[in-house]
C-alpha cells in the first residue's frame, strides 16, 4: 500500500480536465503502471475515452437501483479499459437536486472498503470545477491524493478557479499531507497564454509543469471516444501527453503548499499582462446617459 | 369524577372520567375525520390476510418501524466504555438529545454526551468553528481524559473532515497537542447503530495503535499472553460484561475489556454524581495492541475492528451473541484454547445446573414456535438457544441484517431438525413482522419494547429481550452470556409461557380445571 501514489486533477468545468487527465493516465499506463481512475463529477465523463463508452454506469446510479451502496459489489462498478486501466465513476444526482458532494464521499468510502485500491500503482481522481463544498474536497483529505494537479488555461475564469482550488488545498495542506503538484495549461490560444500561466504558477508558489499545445487531433480522437495515445500513438500530441506523464511521475513528493492570492492581486496580474484594462473608478455605476451628461 | 388537591387521580383513571371521554369523543368527531367503523374494521381484517402480506413484502420505497437505530447511537455506546471519556458528536443538539434519552430510558442512568451544536450557519460554512469551540468547552467544563468524536447526518452531508478539523482545533489551542481526541465518521444514514459501534471502536484503537493521527510513533506490537474482549452493542452490557469478568477471572485469564461501559451505566446512588465511572483505561487501550488475540462477542458489530486487530497480527475470534449450553461451551473452549488455561470445576458445575434446568422445563418449551427480531448477532444467539431447547425460531428478522447474516442464520436452521420450517428475513421491518405474525402465527414473540404494539395487534405474547427495553426495569443488570446468563433467558421465556398457560385456564367453572398450582 505504501507505494500507492494518489493524485487528483482539479480545474474549471470545460477546461479539458478529463481529456488531459485521461490522455496523461493512458501514457502512464503505457509505462506499465497499474491505474485506477475515480471520476468525481456528476456528469460521469471522466472515463469515456479509456472505455470507449458514452458514459459509464456510476456507483451512485447502481446503488440507487440496488437500494443502497451496501448492496453493490465492486465488480459491478469497476470497468476495465485501454491498457487495463480500471475505471469507476462516482456519478451523482441530476442538476438541481440532491447533493453531489456527498456522492463523492459515499463513492470513495465504498471503493476503499471494498478493496478497489489493492494491486494498483496510481489512483487518479478527476474532480469538477471549483471545490464548492466539503464533499468535493474528499480526494484531498488525509491519506487520499498526495498531489493535486490543476488544469487551467489563459482565460481569466480558469485562473480564478485555479486560485480557488489552491485555497481549498491550503486549508487541508496545513493539517494534512496534500500538496499542489503544479499547473497544467491546456492551450486555448488566448493572448500571452504561456506567459500568463507561468506568472500564475509563480504567484501560487508552484510551477507550470506542462503546457499542452492545442491540436485538433485531440478532437478527432474524442469523436471516436479514444485517447490520442490510443488513436494516434505516433502523433506529436501523444508525445506531449507522454512528456506530461513523465513530469507527473517524477514529481512525486515535490508538491508544495500553495499561496493563493486575493481577487485584487489576480486582477492586477491580468492588468500587468495587458489582459484586462485598468478600471476607471469614476465611471463605475454610471449609466450611459449620466456619462453623456458628464462628457458634455 | 373530578380531582382536587386532596384527591389527585392518576392519568390511567383521570381520562376515563365522563368529562374527558366526552371531550375525546368530540375531538374525534370534529377534528379527526372519523371513518365508518365498519370500514375501519374491514381494513383491519384485510391487513391480516395473506393477500395483504404479499403486498406488504413487495414494498420497495417505504420502511415502517425499522428495528434498528442510527450509527451515532452506537458511536456513543462504544465511546463511554473508555475511562473518563466523553462522546463528542459533531452535529446538531437534537441528535445528541436522542442518544442521551435513549440510553437513559433503557439503563435508567444519566448518559453524558456533548454536541458541537451545529446550526444553519455551520451547515453553510462548515463546522470547523463549532469543532474548535466545542472541543475547548468540553475539555474545560467536563474535564474528560479523552474526547471521542463522531458525526451525524448534517456534518457528513456537508463533508466535514474530522481529521483536519481536530488538527486545526489543536493548533488553535482548543485542547493540548498531545491530548487524545480519537474520531470516526459515523453518518447516520449509512448502516445502523452496530456499524457506528464498529467505526468508533476501530477509530479509538487505531488512534492509540497507529500513531494518534500522525502525532506519535506507531506502536510496535510485542505479543503477550493477554487477550482483548469486545462485547459489541448490547442492551445487557452491564450484566454481561460483569459476568465475562467473573468467567475470565475464574479461569485466570489475563484480559482487557475494550469498551467497558458496565460501570458508567450502573452507578451507585451514594451522594456522589459520577459523570464518568469505570471503563477501559487509555493505557489499557494502547497496550491492547500487544494482545495475543481479540475476541468479539458480536461478529456483525465488529467487522472493521476485528480487521484492524488481524492486521496487527492478532488472532481474531468472533461469536454471535452466544446464549445457551453449546454456545457457552464453544466460547469457553476457545478461550481455553487461546490462553492455554483450563476451565475450572466451578464452571462445569454451572453448566450442569443449566442443563438440569433445561431438562426440568423441557416439556413446556419443546416444539413451541417463536418469532425473533433484533440485532443480527442477538438474533443468531437466541435462535441457536431456542433450537437447543427444541423450540422453533420460526421467523428471525433483523432490519440491519445483511445477506451474509441471513446465510449464517439459514446454516443454523439447517443444522437442527427444529429449524426445518424456520425462515430468516434480512432487511425487513416490524410491519413485515406484523404480517408474518398474522399469516404464520407463532406462540411467542421475542423482541424489544417496541414489540408491545405487535403483541397488542396480533395477540402474540412478547418476551422482552433486546435493546431498547424502556417499559420494564433493570433487566440490563442481568447477564445473558455464560451458563448463568442462559439461565436468565430460560427463566424469562418460561415465565411468559406459564403466564400464558394461567391466562388461558383462569375462567371459573369453564377452563379452570387446568388452573393449577403446579406447573
Amino acid at each position: 500500500m505504501s507505494s500507492l501514489r494518489q493524485i487528483a486533477f482539479y480545474g474549471k468545468g470545460g477546461i479539458g480536465k478529463s481529456t488531459t487527465s485521461q490522455n496523461t493516465l493512458a501514457a502512464l499506463a503505457e509505462l506499465g503502471h497499474r491505474i485506477l481512475i475515480v471520476g468525481c463529477d456528476p456528469k460521469a465523463d471522466s472515463t469515456r475515452l479509456i472505455l470507449h463508452a458514452k458514459a459509464q454506469d456510476t456507483i451512485l446510479s447502481l446503488a440507487a437501483a440496488a437500494g443502497s451502496v451496501e448492496d453493490l459489489e465492486i465488480e459491478e462498478v469497476m470497468k476495465i479499459g485501454f491498457k487495463d486501466i480500471k475505471c469507476v465513476e462516482s456519478g451523482g444526482p441530476e442538476p438541481g437536486v440532491g447533493c453531489a458532494g456527498r456522492g463523492v464521499i459515499t463513492s470513495i468510502n465504498f471503493l476503499e472498503e471494498n478493496g478497489a485500491y489493492e494491486d494498483i500503482d496510481y489512483v487518479s481522481y478527476d474532480v469538477l470545477g471549483d471545490v464548492v463544498c466539503g464533499g468535493f474536497a474528499m480526494p484531498i483529505r488525509e491519506n487520499k491524493a498526495q498531489e493535486i494537479y490543476i488544469v487551467m488555461s489563459g482565460e481569466m475564469m480558469a485562473m480564478y478557479a485555479a486560485n480557488n482550488i489552491s485555497k481549498g488545498i491550503l486549508k487541508y495542506a496545513n493539517s494534512g499531507g496534500v500538496r499542489l503538484g503544479g499547473l497544467v495549461c491546456n492551450e486555448r490560444q488566448t493572448d500571452k497564454e504561456l506567459e500568463l500561466a507561468e506568472a500564475m504558477a509563480k504567484k501560487l508558489g508552484t510551477e507550470l509543469i506542462y503546457f499542452v499545445p492545442r491540436d485538433n487531433i485531440v478532437q478527432h480522437a474524442e469523436l471516436r471516444r479514444m485517447t490520442v495515445l490510443e488513436y494516434a500513438p505516433e502523433s506529436q500530441q501523444a508525445q506531449h501527453y507522454r512528456n506530461l506523464a513523465n513530469k507527473i511521475h517524477n514529481n512525486a513528493g515535490k508538491g508544495i503548499i500553495p499561496t493563493p492570492i486575493t481577487m485584487d492581486e489576480l486582477e492586477d496580474m491580468l492588468m500587468e499582462h495587458g489582459i484586462m484594462k485598468p478600471v476607471d473608478e469614476s465611471v463605475v455605476g454610471k449609466t450611459a446617459s449620466e456619462l453623456a451628461v458628464e462628457m458634455a | 369524577m373530578t380531582q382536587n388537591a386532596e384527591h389527585v387521580l392518576d392519568h390511567f383513571d383521570l381520562f376515563r372520567g365522563p368529562e374527558y371521554q366526552q371531550m375525546l369523543a368530540n375531538k374525534k368527531k370534529m377534528f379527526e375525520n372519523p371513518r365508518d367503523p365498519a370500514e375501519v374494521e374491514r381494513v383491519r381484517e384485510w391487513a391480516k390476510t395473506p393477500e395483504y402480506r404479499e403486498k406488504n413484502f413487495a414494498r420497495e420505497a417505504l420502511t415502517v418501524n425499522p428495528a434498528k437505530a442510527c450509527q451515532p447511537l452506537g458511536a456513543v455506546f462504544a465511546a463511554v466504555g473508555f475511562e473518563s471519556t466523553i462522546p463528542f458528536v459533531h452535529g446538531s443538539q437534537g441528535c445528541v438529545a436522542y442518544y442521551r434519552s435513549h440510553f437513559s430510558r433503557h439503563f435508567k442512568e444519566p448518559s453524558s454526551c456533548v454536541s458541537s451544536s451545529m446550526t444553519e450557519d455551520a451547515a453553510v460554512f462548515g463546522g470547523l468553528n463549532n469543532m474548535i469551540d466545542g472541543l475547548a468547552n468540553t475539555y474545560n467544563m467536563y474535564k474528560p481524559k479523552m474526547i471521542a468524536v463522531s458525526t451525524t447526518c448534517m456534518a457528513e452531508v456537508i463533508g466535514d473532515d474530522l481529521n483536519a478539523f481536530i488538527k486545526t482545533a489543536k493548533e488553535k489551542g482548543s485542547v493540548p497537542e498531545e491530548y487524545d481526541v480519537p474520531f470516526a465518521h459515523t453518518p447516520a444514514f449509512v448502516g445502523s447503530h452496530v456499524t457506528g459501534y464498529d467505526n468508533v471502536m476501530k477509530g479509538i484503537l487505531e488512534h492509540f495503535w497507529d500513531g494518534k493521527a500522525g502525532t506519535a510513533p506507531k506502536l510496535e506490537r510485542q505479543p503477550n499472553e493477554s487477550i482483548n474482549f469486545i462485547g459489541g452493542f448490547d442492551g445487557y452490557t452491564v450484566g454481561n460484561l460483569r459476568e465475562i469478568k467473573r468467567l475470565l477471572g475464574l479461569m485466570g485469564v489475563e484480559h482487557t475489556i475494550l469498551g467497558d461501559n458496565s460501570d458508567v451505566w450502573d452507578t451507585p446512588t451514594d451522594g456522589e454524581f459520577r459523570m464518568y465511572d469505570g471503563g477501559t483505561t487509555l493505557e489499557e487501550a494502547a497496550n491492547a495492541v500487544h494482545a495475543k488475540a481479540t475476541i468479539s462477542m458480536q461478529e456483525f458489530c465488529t467487522e472493521k475492528t476485528l480487521g484492524l486487530a488481524a492486521a496487527h497480527g492478532q488472532e481474531v475470534v468472533a461469536f454471535n451473541h452466544p446464549v445457551g449450553v453449546a454456545a457457552t461451551d464453544r466460547f469457553l473452549m476457545e478461550i481455553a484454547r487461546i490462553t492455554g488455561k483450563g476451565i475450572p470445576e466451578e464452571l462445569a458445575r454451572e453448566r450442569g445446573r443449566l442443563v438440569d434446568a433445561v431438562a426440568d422445563s423441557s416439556a413446556h418449551i419443546h416444539g413451541k414456535k417463536f418469532a425473533i427480531y433484533g440485532d443480527p448477532d442477538l438474533c443468531l444467539g437466541l435462535a441457536a438457544f431456542l433450537l437447543e431447547l427444541g423450540a422453533e425460531p420460526t421467523h428471525v428478522l433483523a432490519t440491519n441484517g445483511s445477506k451474509a447474516w441471513a446465510e449464517k442464520v439459514q446454516a443454523l436452521f439447517d443444522s437442527s431438525p427444529f429449524g426445518k420450517d424456520c425462515h430468516v428475513y434480512p432487511g425487513k421491518d416490524l410491519w413485515h413482522m406484523r404480517s408474518l405474525l398474522f399469516t404464520e402465527p407463532v406462540d411467542f414473540l421475542i423482541g424489544n419494547t417496541y414489540g408491545k404494539y405487535l403483541e397488542r395487534d396480533t395477540g402474540t405474547p412478547l418476551i422482552r429481550i433486546g435493546f431498547p427495553i424502556f417499559d420494564r426495569h433493570h433487566h440490563h443488570r442481568y447477564p445473558v452470556w455464560g451458563y448463568q446468563g442462559a439461565m436468565n433467558v430460560l427463566v424469562w421465556i418460561l415465565d411468559r409461557i406459564f403466564d400464558e398457560i394461567d391466562r388461558n385456564t383462569n375462567v371459573p367453572a369453564k377452563t379452570d380445571y387446568s388452573f393449577d398450582i403446579i406447573r
